[in-house]
């Protein structure tokens, strides 16, 4: 069993939290795991890639181009961004939300969500488009938009690990008081993919 | 016990199983985990961790805890160890007692760094051998072993791990065995300690011998090994760069025997020639400098085998930047002369916005800068900045940083380029830790040599960029400790500054005021914009609104700001979820559009 995934984001909108929630439930499974994130030089608003590695043969933390099993875009330009990453046949799970950079509001880069959407439905083989954001912002604070997003991911059954168990780590993980709501984004997202 | 632990956790665990009693850094990134993760553990092991105001000053103090016979740890990044390049060339020839281990990080790319230099160089030019670590694992056990080398040699060890073994997690073995306390024998007076030049001619000879020693014991290091393969072509492999060669390996299907090498300097020779034996062509795959393979082009030479090297000097392995399981992929099928089949995935997107990082929304740095560059408007001023979150002040639309080089650099800049052009403003901006890390020295002599210049201290009340640690000007240690806080503005009163002021840069009016008059001093002024890191603040401010009603759509407030709370809406400017309420654009807003959350309308 080998598992590549990669989230893309805008820093500040839990990226790193999500892999290793996912990274930390690959190794309490009993699988090897390997995850890079993007830490340091203010990361708040610039571009940020996780990368989470699962399962034997998983060597240096870096996914190669093209490989990625599964692509968890927290932004629509970001996920675009990510598809890069993506093997052939590859899922994406991608977050309607837009973050337009100053630099669009300067007028010095363009940003056309609509131009995002066709791309994604044109080039992705296997896509979810959901607006985690708002669901996020449902269960209690629009800052949990990285678990509506895990619960997504769970629903469709890809992980290596069962859903209950991912569940539990980020409980592990997340501080008592905030748990509700984060479980409450969960199910959200569960439920924004079909699941019960 | 398996554990999740990032690269740099993974090395504070192994300093403690290593026996490591005296800890001591300055924060950079990518290292600043290494010392934070063994602070957090200081109380519970009985280890001392301090932060020191700069490089030079922290491996002087881990020097003299190691001459104690204490095992000491230093940590810092690439650019750190130029400013502690002076005590370490010359600790090479003096030696330690206790063991003592440099963790320099490397930042191939550079992802949040000034440059891409090599500290496995820098080991070698002072003659001091470095570990080199390819994955978090390795990295705890090179840390705790780094001690026994140390201590083995007389001499200290370099650690070095690069951004991807710093920054990336993995299922790491951590000993929950306790480690005994090891007995401190203490500081023995001789006339060892004491680098004469008739002692440094002697020392030099025996730093010499101990190349030889050094290179011995890593002879039969479990750092190199060799791999197993077919056929009379190999590759070579350091650090990261081994993972990336073994997976390029299994996805192009080869079988070829692969030595990793984890002691790059001073590199095991007989190893190598064993290694040699039975290969015709061999590849040298490492980041950044050809330090493997300078050192395998000089035995290939003295010992006259007939291999093919190939690597950096042929172009075939790049020397700037990081390498990838990709790029190593296509080394290999150039240096096998092989075609790759599969073709690289074409994706023509729609054109994706720009996304550098920024300064955060509320960063009362953006209130800071502004206020300069208004107090200098129609002036030529020139703005130097420093190393900090607030280099950014360099981008669109504040523009208010024209110059950067190193820690410190602000003021000494403005010195140089002020005594060129005495007729322009110099603005030199820096970081209250930058200030007591190498700010201090530029202070004084802008002050004695009679500069004419303002310095914005930018006292956000912690080392930002780096993940927030503390520094003299705060009330607190390293380890949560409560301290008297050095004031910055009167220690730049006691250096003989004629202008200090200290001002809140939230307050618009006031810190204008402060900044006309800095300018218009005659002699060197200082201004501390005090106000702490919105990152640090938990709540407390409403955010503001715009009130349609009012706003002209002028634009001032996104085109002058840059604000990534404000952005662009159907209707004019919308203020989003993240605004803090730091109220600048409130104050600057010539219609009075905007307005508390909630409040009156």
């Amino acid at each position: 069993m080998r598992l590549d995934i990669v989230i893309t984001g805008v820093g500040g909108q839990g990226n790193v939290l999500a892999s290793r929630i996912l990274a930390k439930a690959a190794m309490e499974w009993g699988l090897p795991v390997r995850t890079s994130e993007a830490i340091g030089m203010a990361q708040r608003e610039g571009v940020v890639m996780s990368q989470v590695r699962m399962g034997e043969g998983a060597y240096g933390a870096l996914i190669p181009d093209g490989s990625a099993d599964i692509l968890l875009g927290f932004e629509l330009a970001e996920t675009i961004r990510g598809l890069a990453k993506l093997k052939t046949g590859g899922v994406v799970i991608a977050n309607r939300q837009t973050i337009f950079p100053v630099s669009v509001s300067l007028g010095l880069s363009q940003y056309e969500p609509e131009q995002m959407i066709s791309y994604l439905e044109n080039t992705a083989a296997q896509y979810h488009l959901l607006d985690a954001t708002a669901l996020a912002g449902e269960a209690g604070t629009y800052k949990c938009t990285n678990i509506v997003m895990l619960g997504a991911l769970a629903s469709l059954g890809i992980l290596p690990y069962d859903e209950e168990h991912l569940k539990q780590v980020m409980l592990d993980v997340i501080p008592p008081k905030l748990r509700d709501i984060n479980l409450r984004a969960f199910a959200l997202g569960r439920q924004a993919l079909g699941g019960e | 016990m398996k554990k999740l632990l990032m690269g740099n956790e993974a090395m504070a665990y192994g300093a403690i199983e290593g026996g490591v009693q005296v800890v001591t850094g300055y924060p950079g990134t990518p290292s600043s985990e290494v010392f934070t993760s063994l602070a957090a553990m200081a109380k519970e092991k009985k280890i001392v961790a301090q932060w020191s105001v700069n490089e030079k000053v922290a491996l002087e103090v881990a020097a003299g805890a190691a001459y104690a016979g204490a095992r000491a740890m230093v940590t810092m990044k690439q650019v750190g160890l130029n400013v502690a390049a002076d005590p370490l060339m010359t600790l090479a020839y003096i030696g330690i007692k206790g063991g003592l281990v440099l963790v320099v990080a490397d930042d191939p790319g550079p992802h949040s760094s000034q440059n891409e230099q090599d500290t496995r160089r820098f080991a070698s030019f002072a003659k001091l051998p470095v570990l080199d670590p390819a994955d978090p694992q390795e990295a705890l056990i090179m840390a705790r072993e780094a001690f026994e080398i140390s201590e083995k040699l007389g001499l200290p060890v370099l650690l070095r791990p690069t951004t991807r073994t710093c920054h990336v997690c993995q299922d790491v073995e951590v000993s929950d065995a306790i480690v005994p306390t090891q007995e401190v024998t203490g500081f023995e007076k001789n006339p060892g300690w004491v680098i004469f030049p008739s002692l440094a001619s002697k020392r030099h000879s025996w730093l010499n011998q101990q190349q030889d020693e050094a290179r011995q014991l890593f002879e039969s290091s479990s750092f190199n090994r060799i791999d197993p393969g077919t056929g009379r072509q190999g590759i070579i492999a350091g650090g990261v760069a081994y993972h990336y060669v073994k997976e390029a390996l299994d996805l192009l299907g080869l079988d070829i025997p692969v030595l990793k090498i984890g002691t790059p300097y001073p590199l095991p020779v007989n190893l190598v020639m064993k290694y040699l034996d039975k290969l015709d062509r061999v590849l040298v795959v490492e980041e950044q400098e050809p330090v493997l393979e300078d050192q395998l082009i000089q035995m290939v030479f003295q010992h006259r085998r007939p291999v093919i090297l190939r690597g950096k000097y042929n172009r075939l392995v790049p020397r700037e930047g990081e390498l990838d399981t990709g790029k190593v992929k296509e080394i290999i099928a150039n240096f096998l002369k092989i075609e790759l089949s599969d073709h690289k995935k074409v994706l023509n997107s729609p054109p994706l916005p720009v996304r550098p990082p920024i300064l955060c929304a509320g960063c009362p740095h953006r209130a800071s800068f502004y206020v300069f560059k208004q107090a200098a408007l129609g002036t030529d001023a020139i703005f130097t900045g420093d190393i900090g979150c607030y280099t950014l002040g360099n981008m669109a639309p504040l523009h208010a940083v024209d110059t950067c080089l190193c820690m410190g650099a602000s003021i000494t800049i403005g010195s140089g380029l002020q005594m060129v052009e005495p007729n322009k403003k110099i603005v030199a901006f820096l970081g209250d830790s930058t200030f007591f890390h190498t700010g201090l020295p530029g202070l004084i002599n802008a002050v004695h040599n009679q500069a004419k210049q303002t310095v914005v201290v930018l006292d956000n009340r912690t080392t930002a960029m780096t993940g927030h640690q503390s520094h003299p000007g705060l009330p607190r240690t390293a380890i949560g400790e409560p301290v008297e806080p050095l004031d910055i503005a009167r220690l730049a009163e006691a250096c003989g500054v004629g202008f200090v002021r200290v001002v809140d840069p939230y307050d618009y009016a006031a810190s204008l005021e402060v900044a006309r008059q800095a300018l218009a001093f005659e002699g060197v002024a200082v201004v501390v914009m005090r106000r702490e890191c919105v990152a640090l603040v938990k709540g407390g401010q409403t955010a503001r609104v715009i009130d349609s009603e009012k706003c002209l759509d002028c634009g001032l407030c996104i085109e002058e700001l840059g604000c990534p709370a404000i952005a662009r809406g159907e209707e004019g400017p919308v203020i989003g979820d993240t605004c803090t309420g730091c109220d600048l654009c409130r104050q600057l807003c010539p219609t009075g559009a905007i307005i508390e959350r909630g409040g009156a309308e």
